[in-house]
Formats: structure tokens, sequence, C-alpha cells
């Protein structure tokens, strides 16, 4: 047992710190690859509702870029299972398989840990997203004008900041709770499809319900990426893209910044009131 | 550090309080009352006592998974609920039964993952890792995905992910808990073998098998209902019953007068029963050989007959009898 003996000495601080995001990323996209069945049903069964959808608008003989609208719509829905099922209720499946404790234990940040499944999440998502996106545009024929590829990439980077941050927070809010987090998880997720326009333009709403509604990353984000990426966008748009980039960004720095505060407040609170290894007291 | 403690326990408890489930039920449980310990480095010491005695509470709190409600707890010198950036790179745990990992990573994934979260460079984990499992005879599962090994394989390498950081305190949960003779052994010769090699090292192992205890612990602290009843070492423990004349003894099936009789015979301390198809075994306890005399008139006089006697030499089970007052199975049962 000689051989234990360090080459050189643990990392600590900002090294631990990324170290700890990388073998967190690391089953996630590892996970894809050995699994593909789940590529096929997270795949195949939103773009069966998205297609439905498709088949509605057609059928109204609605403007073509509404079928986009959708499209984007199913490829978005992809990131928004992710988070509510892989980000905001993964600890209390971490929690039931005992990893959570083993997270709490070691020397390394949970926000780490947390940035870990978000990245792996994303990375494995994107692939998803982009299968639906290539699939919906080849089967029905979709046209693209993007006007400015440079705002397209902000768009999307800043929504997906503030998506993962929000389930951040909804992680570190559900560590409290055990099996409660996971029918919030169920109770959210329809409701967000409607409000956040996943497949009709949010504007539909009207201004204060939509407003109401931009409190989820996503609303804003497809209303921005769909005014930048459509014709009939800018026209169908909720509010100017450089307001939605601005929105978008105060709610990437805020949900971040508020996962932060709060997972430090719930692991305090968890350790004192013995629910971090605890299904339930 | 220059505590010479690796474990500190100072007038340390823990209540929980539970949800009611009826309206005026009691909503708070005493898990931990006032327990004192001193584990030194170098040392291999158990926790013995049945579920529910506090032994997991207890780990917890020293592993910094839990806030104790009184008194105070130092692990490698540094407080559990004060220090415990300082404490978690020093010590590392492993649970019975625990699942920890993704099932669709291999072992070694899953090994060097945890790795990572201890800051270890990726050369000197696969390098930890390759010898580990050499060890615990898990080297030809390497590359199998953990979702694919057996219970016992798994534990095992539970075992190598709490030792792969080379902790300075362990903490070994109930480790061989549901597991075969074989997997028990191998993981009771590893604790061993890594104690003999990484001198100053520390392991804290809770468990509720007797035997265990007795083979690998150079001290044993006997919990049951959040109490510390007993600390020393097994050979001191067991010394302050060969007072006592021990005795194993099976006959005929009895009745519960019997044992009512037994119990008080003049010279008889403490008689447990246990009920088998076709016959009954008593673990004697008495003051001296001479009370056997009394204890076989009275089997006579209830028409028994005896099977089978034998003098023993005490075990960690009579002192568990002797100090809680009742067996390890009989204390799981009141706790329930």
């Amino acid at each position: 047992m000689t051989t234990l003996v360090n080459t050189r000495p643990p990392d600590r601080g900002w090294r631990l710190f990324l170290r700890t995001i990388v073998a967190r990323a690391y089953p996630r996209v590892v996970g894809q690859q050995r699994e593909k069945a789940w590529i096929f049903f997270e795949t195949f069964l939103p773009f069966l509702a998205t297609v439905g959808y498709i088949y509605v608008y057609r059928a109204m003989q609605a403007p073509e870029d509404y079928i986009g609208f959708v499209v984007m719509g199913g490829a978005m829905t992809a990131f928004w299972l992710n988070v509510m099922w892989s980000m905001a209720s993964q600890l209390y499946w971490e929690k039931e398989s005992g990893n959570l404790a083993l997270y709490v234990m070691a020397p390394n940040s949970l926000m780490a840990i947390l940035l870990g499944m978000a990245l792996g999440g994303m990375f494995a998502t994107t692939l998803r997203a982009v299968i639906i996106t290539v699939l919906g545009s080849l089967l029905f024929g979709i046209q693209f004008q993007v006007s400015s590829y440079l705002q397209l990439l902000v768009v999307f980077v800043l929504t997906m900041t503030a998506l993962y941050g929000l389930g951040m927070l909804l992680a570190s809010l559900f560590l409290l709770w055990g099996r409660e987090a996971w029918q919030i998880s169920v109770a959210l997720q329809e409701p967000i499809y409607f409000l956040s326009g996943f497949y009709f333009p949010i504007r539909s709403f009207g201004f204060a319900i939509a407003m109401s509604a931009s409190i989820v990353p996503l609303t804003l984000g497809m209303d921005a990426m769909r005014q930048l990426v459509f014709a009939t966008g800018p026209a169908l748009g909720f509010l100017p893209v450089q307001v939605e980039v601005a929105v978008l960004l105060v709610l990437a720095v805020g949900f971040v910044a508020a996962a932060r505060f709060w997972l430090s407040y719930m692991e305090r609170r968890a350790i004192e009131e013995g629910t971090l290894t605890d299904r339930r007291r | 550090m220059s505590d010479p403690q690796a474990i500190r326990v100072e007038n340390l408890g823990r209540v929980y309080k539970i949800r009611a489930v009826k309206k005026g039920e009691a909503r708070e449980r005493v898990a931990l009352t006032d327990v004192n310990l001193d584990v030194p480095r170098g040392e291999l010491f158990g926790l013995l006592g049945p579920n529910g005695a506090g032994k997991t509470t207890l780990i917890k709190i020293l592993t910094t998974l839990l806030a104790p409600t009184t008194g105070r707890a130092l692990v490698a010198g540094y407080d559990v609920a004060r220090q415990a950036p300082e404490v978690r790179p020093r010590i590392n745990m492993v649970s019975g039964g625990e699942s920890s990992g993704y099932g669709l990573l291999t072992v070694r994934e899953n090994l060097w993952m945890f790795g990572q979260f201890y800051g270890l460079d990726t050369q000197t984990t696969h390098a930890r890792i390759d010898a580990l499992l050499e060890i615990v005879g898990l080297a030809d599962r390497a590359h199998t995905k953990t979702s694919d090994l057996s219970t016992g394989l798994r534990q095992k390498m539970n075992i190598v992910r709490g030792f792969l950081t080379d902790p300075e305190v362990v903490f070994l949960d109930e480790p061989t808990l549901g597991l075969d003779v074989g997997a028990s052994r191998d993981i009771r010769r590893f604790v061993r073998q890594w104690m003999a090699e990484r001198a100053g090292r520390t392991v804290l192992l809770t468990t509720h098998y007797m035997a265990e205890a007795d083979e690998l612990c150079d001290r044993v602290a006997i919990i049951n209902a959040g109490r510390v009843l007993a600390c020393d070492t097994p050979a001191n423990l067991k010394r302050r019953l060969q007072r006592e004349a021990l005795f194993k003894l099976e006959t005929s099936p009895l009745v519960n007068g019997a044992l009512t009789t037994f119990q008080t015979l003049p010279g008889v301390r403490k008689v447990l029963h246990a009920p088998h198809d076709g016959f009954s075994a008593l673990d004697l306890s008495l003051e001296a050989d001479s009370a056997l005399s009394g204890v076989i008139g009275a089997l006579t006089a209830h028409n028994a007959s005896i099977i089978s006697l034998q003098k023993r030499e005490p075990t960690l089970e009579d002192v568990f009898v002797d100090v809680v007052g009742m067996s390890m199975t009989e204390a799981e049962k009141h706790g329930d």
C-alpha cells in the first residue's frame, strides 16, 4: 500500500473547485454515450409533441414561421426537462443514493457539484436539442433567417446560464426536502410549458402575464432567439432583443448569486436539522 | 496537528425533532446523551450497539454531516461543527449497504470521480485505484459498470473509495452489513492491513456484529439508547466477566415456568433463553461452577433432558448482556 503516498499534495481552492466541476459533469456526459436509449426517448417523445403542434398550426393555416417557433420550443423543452429533473430534484436523488452525504463530507464545494451537474446536463441536452431542431427543420422545411449570429450566441449563453442558475437555485431550495421536491417538479412542468410560450409567441398573453412569465429565463430567451432567427420574429416578439438580453443578464447573475446564497444557508440548516442524509424526520 | 487524539468527544448530545403523526405525540427523539470518548491516533476503535443505539448519529456528527445539540466533538484536532472545512480533507467514510456513485460509470471512473472531489491529481488517483483494487481483489473489475457489480463487490468498491484519499481518520459505519462471509472477511483483512501499514491512521468502526468488533478493534465502546455504557479493550471487557462461570446448555423444549425457576436459583446471575425447533438453547451466567448443580436439578424437576452442556469463555456478547441487561437482539426489539 506504499503507492498511496502522494505524488503531489491534493489541490485546494479554485483548482479543487474546477476539478469538482469536471468530475461531476463527467457522469452526465459519459452517461449520454452509455445509455443510447435515453437519447431516443428524450428526443423522440418531445419531438412527437412538437409535431402535434405543427399539424395543428398547419390545419389552422397559421403563418409558416409558427412552425419554426414550435420546433424551437420543442428543442428548448429538452433544456427545461433537464433543469427540472436533473438539476432541481437531483439532490433528492443524490440523497436517496447516498451521494449527497459524500459530496457534503468531501472538502469540495457543493456549488461546484451543482455547476458540474449543470454543465454536464447542458452538454448532454444540447445534443438532444440539436437533433430536434435538425429533424424538425428537415421534415417541415423550416426557413431560418438569422439576423445576427453573435447576438444569437449571446442570447443562448445567457438563457442557459440563467436557466441552469434557476435549476441550481431550485436544487438549493429543495435540499431540505425529500419527495416533496420531486412532486414540485412534477407540478411545475406543464405550467411552465404553457407560460413560457414553448409552442406559441409569448406576446399572445399580453404584457402583464408575459412579463410575469419572464421570471423563467426560457420565456425571454426563446422570444429573443425567435426574433433573431425568423423573418417574422421581430414582429411577433414581446420586447426588443436588447431589452431581453439585459433582463436575461440580470436573471443569470441573480439566479446564480441566489443559488450560492441559498445553497450555503440550506446546507447549514440541513446539517442542523439532520435532513442531509435522512429522507424524512 | 499536535493533538494526540484523533477523535475527542465531550458531553455530546443530539436530539432530533420529529414530525408528529398524531397530535400530542412526542416531537423529539433523543439519539445521543452526554457521550464522552477519546480515540488516540493509530487506534482501531469500535462502537458496538444495536440498531438505533446512536452509532450512526455519532458518526454523522463526527463526519460534519450533522450538528450536535449539546457538547462538542473534535476530529484530527478540529471542531466538527465550527471547523468543518478543516476536518473534511482529513476524513472519509464508508457505510454498509451504500449505493454511492453512478451505475453507468465503471468502478475506475466512479473512484476517479470521488478522488477528484478531494483534489487528487489524476495520476495519483489512478495509481491509488490500481493499488487498492488489487488489495481488495477487484482489479479485474476496474472496467465493469458499477450497476453490474454484486452487493459484495460494490461494497469493496466503496471501501476503496473511502481509503483512496488516504484519510487520517476513516469512519466505517457497519461496513460488512448484509455481506457474505467471504466478502466480510476480505474487508476486515483489508482494514487490518491498512492500519498496519499506515501508522498514525485511525479507524472508527461501528458494528452490531460482536465477533467483528472482537476481531478488529483495539478498544470498544458499548453504546445503547444513545449512551456509552462501557469502553475498554475487548480483552479487558471480557475479563470483567471472568469471575463468572458461563455455560451453554441445550435441552429439550422448555416451558416459561422453568425459566422463571432458573432465574431464582441461588448462584444464577443471568439466563438467556433461545427457543429453537425441537430444543431450547440456554446461556447461563453463574456465580460459580457449583451453581450448575441447582440448574440441572431444576431441569430434572421440569422433566427436561440435557442435549449438550459446554463451559465457555466470555465473549463481547456476554459483556453486552452484562452491561445493557439484555441481548443485542432484545435491545433492538426494545429500541423499536
